[in-house]
């Protein structure tokens, strides 16, 4: 039967504005359902339930009106990375447990403006830095997605882990991510749902707490491509208060959906067949091209000689950059504070508390790839080969119009099965990395379940300010795998 | 390449972060792990080509010099761990 916990996005918004439900009902029953599952999920650091119904009822006195913007009454929720007005806003870590922004962030003022209803603040690893979601400061995100026959808590992804896993199990029509080097889409592919990485630019940095500026962008995620459209439409736009936000005209993704892949040309990158893959995800890959080669692309392909520098570049790039930008976490301003009888001691305490293990090693690495007699061996050599990688891309592009790769070398795995080797750990990361340091466009799209039945993704990713065409290519792919499938934690079972 | 526990310790006073002894040796580890790690970008040729410093796409720009933001004392400090008045309070730095 077809229940409140079965509406997208975008079925939901067609719903409210023909009044065949309200927006206060639909926020009760997601409010209801985050009480009834977020115990064991812990998707939410925050939750806003008073202010959601608020702003609920505000929404059906608009619609009442026949007005109202793109999100009038839809209940979404906000990765805890943005800065939300009067909303305490943590960044999954300890050192900002009790920090209340007295501003709002860009994004999240655009979704805002447009009406959408915010149901609280979600899980995220501390300051975004993880591909599992175990580090944050609130503790584990569990995945609602069980394997076939075992009851091992799986990981969400990570960073945006808290958004993927509410997504996944109907605790909100949608969520905002950001992507570092794969924060929206490798979490998106292990829970079976659509995220979407703009161009570097598209979606203004403003109120969101800065991991890596060069690379940090905000994104959508949602349960398809649809609804992801109709979030970034809202997210994205020119911000004065962004040095590096680009002043482009925002299309309307929606209309992208239909446009199919006739003449497509799809470029297949050699470099990302990799050793030790599974074979399941490479026959994913494969199932992919056939599928959008049967919509009428044209597979080709295409080389990226500086794949397998990827990583390594990233982890010399993002941490230098994370390692000045925590700068600011000092027990001085803001934050928490721990007391000692010289200023230095003070800062040393300060972070010692505040900061947790993962966050503590990246900041050191920044600091020593960045420190004299270093910089030029590590980090100029890093921005040097970034170099290499956007060319790489670039030059793709000039021959095909998105390229397609899975999106995670694996399916989503258990919390007691976290690699201990930090490098093994950020292995994770390695088809969506490239397409970070380069800037371009990529999304997750779920394309199937893997042999102990854990979702997997697939990757497409486009020129500059190209979503639309990236939109249309993924819708394609929706379209073939028909994914309908859900996990087993989801809002519309009953206990 | 390995990190020592003194390069460690003097890596985490630049960062200003106190580190237990403990910390120091686990720390360590896995740092030169991921250092050995990148050490591989070593093979590759950057011989006449610029550092990437962020994308591109945003074109720097002008715009009109004149106060656009400001008189919100109270909000600044309003997540201050400790103060005094309009002040933020540390410990006595000059003797």
């Amino acid at each position: 039967m077809s229940g409140i916990h079965d509406f997208t996005l975008a079925s939901a918004r067609d719903a409210l504005k023909a009044r065949k439900i309200s927006a206060v009902e639909l926020t009760n029953a997601h409010i209801d359902a985050i009480e009834r599952l977020d115990g064991q999920l812990n998707s939410f650091i925050t939750r806003t339930p008073d202010q959601a119904r608020e702003a609920a009822k505000a929404a059906d006195e608009t619609l009442a009106k026949g007005e109202g913007g793109s999100l009038c009454g839809i209940p979404l929720g906000i990765k805890d990375l943005f800065c939300t007005n009067g909303v305490r806003t943590t960044a999954a870590s300890k050192i900002l447990g009790n920090f209340v922004p007295p501003y709002e962030s860009t994004v999240t003022a655009n979704l805002l403006r447009d009406g959408a209803v915010f149901l609280g603040k979600l899980n995220l690893d501390e300051f975004a830095m993880g591909s599992a979601n175990l580090t944050s400061a609130f503790g584990p995100v569990e995945n609602p997605w069980k394997r076939k026959d075992s009851d091992a808590k799986l990981v969400p992804g990570g960073s945006s882990g808290g958004s993927a896993a509410a997504v996944a199990a109907g605790l909100v029509l949608g969520a905002t991510g950001t992507d570092t080097g794969g924060s929206i889409r490798q979490p998106a592919a292990f829970t079976g749902i659509a995220g979407i990485k703009p161009t570097y630019g598209r979606c203004s940095r403003f109120g969101t707490i800065a991991f890596a500026s060069s690379l940090d962008q905000a994104g959508p995620m949602a349960r398809n491509l649809q609804d992801c459209a109709i979030l970034l439409e809202s997210m994205a736009g020119f911000d004065p208060r962004d040095s590096t936000s680009v002043d482009t005209p925002i299309p309307h993704y929606e209309s992208a959906l239909k446009r199919g892949v006739k003449g497509l040309r799809v470029g297949i990158p050699k470099e990302y067949h990799v050793e030790g893959i599974p074979a399941e995800i490479e026959a994913l890959w494969q199932q992919g091209m056939a599928w959008l080669r049967d919509a009428g692309a044209e597979i080709v392909e295409v080389s990226l000689p500086h794949t397998k520098y990827g990583l390594p570049t990233y982890y010399i790039a993002a941490l230098a950059e994370a390692s000045s930008n925590l700068a600011r976490y000092d027990g001085v301003r803001f934050g928490e504070r721990v007391g000692a009888p010289t200023l230095d001691g003070l800062y040393e305490a300060s972070r010692a508390a505040g900061f947790g293990e993962e966050v503590k090693r990246r900041i050191l690495i920044g600091t020593h790839v960045l420190s004299s007699g270093y910089y030029d061996a590590y980090y100029l050599r890093a921005q040097k080969v970034r170099t290499l990688i956007q060319q790489d891309f670039l030059k793709a592009f000039e021959n095909v119009d998105v390229l397609l790769t899975p999106t995670a070398p694996s399916g989503a795995f258990a919390q007691d099965e976290k690699p201990t080797d930090p490098v093994q750990m950020y292995l994770n990361d390695i088809f969506t990395v490239p397409a970070s340091m380069a800037g371009v466009p990529a999304l997750s799209v779920p394309a199937g379940l893997d042999a102990r039945g854990v979702p997997l993704g697939l990757q497409l990713i486009g020129r500059f300010f190209d979503e639309e065409t990236l939109i249309a290519a993924g819708h394609a792919i929706e379209q073939a795998a028909a994914f309908h499938h859900r996990p087993t934690i989801h809002a519309g079972v009953s206990a | 390449m390995s990190l020592d526990a003194k390069t460690v310790t003097r890596i985490a006073r630049l960062a200003r972060i106190g580190l237990q002894p403990e910390e120091v040796e686990t720390l360590g580890q896995d740092m030169s792990s991921i250092i050995n790690w990148v050490e591989q970008l070593k093979e590759v040729d950057v011989t006449g080509v610029d550092p990437m410093i962020g994308t591109g796409l945003a074109k720097p720009r002008l715009r009109e010099d004149r106060v656009t933001d400001g008189n919100c004392r109270d909000k600044v400090l309003s997540n201050a761990p400790e103060r005094e008045g309009p002040f933020y309070t540390v410990p006595k730095v000059v003797e």
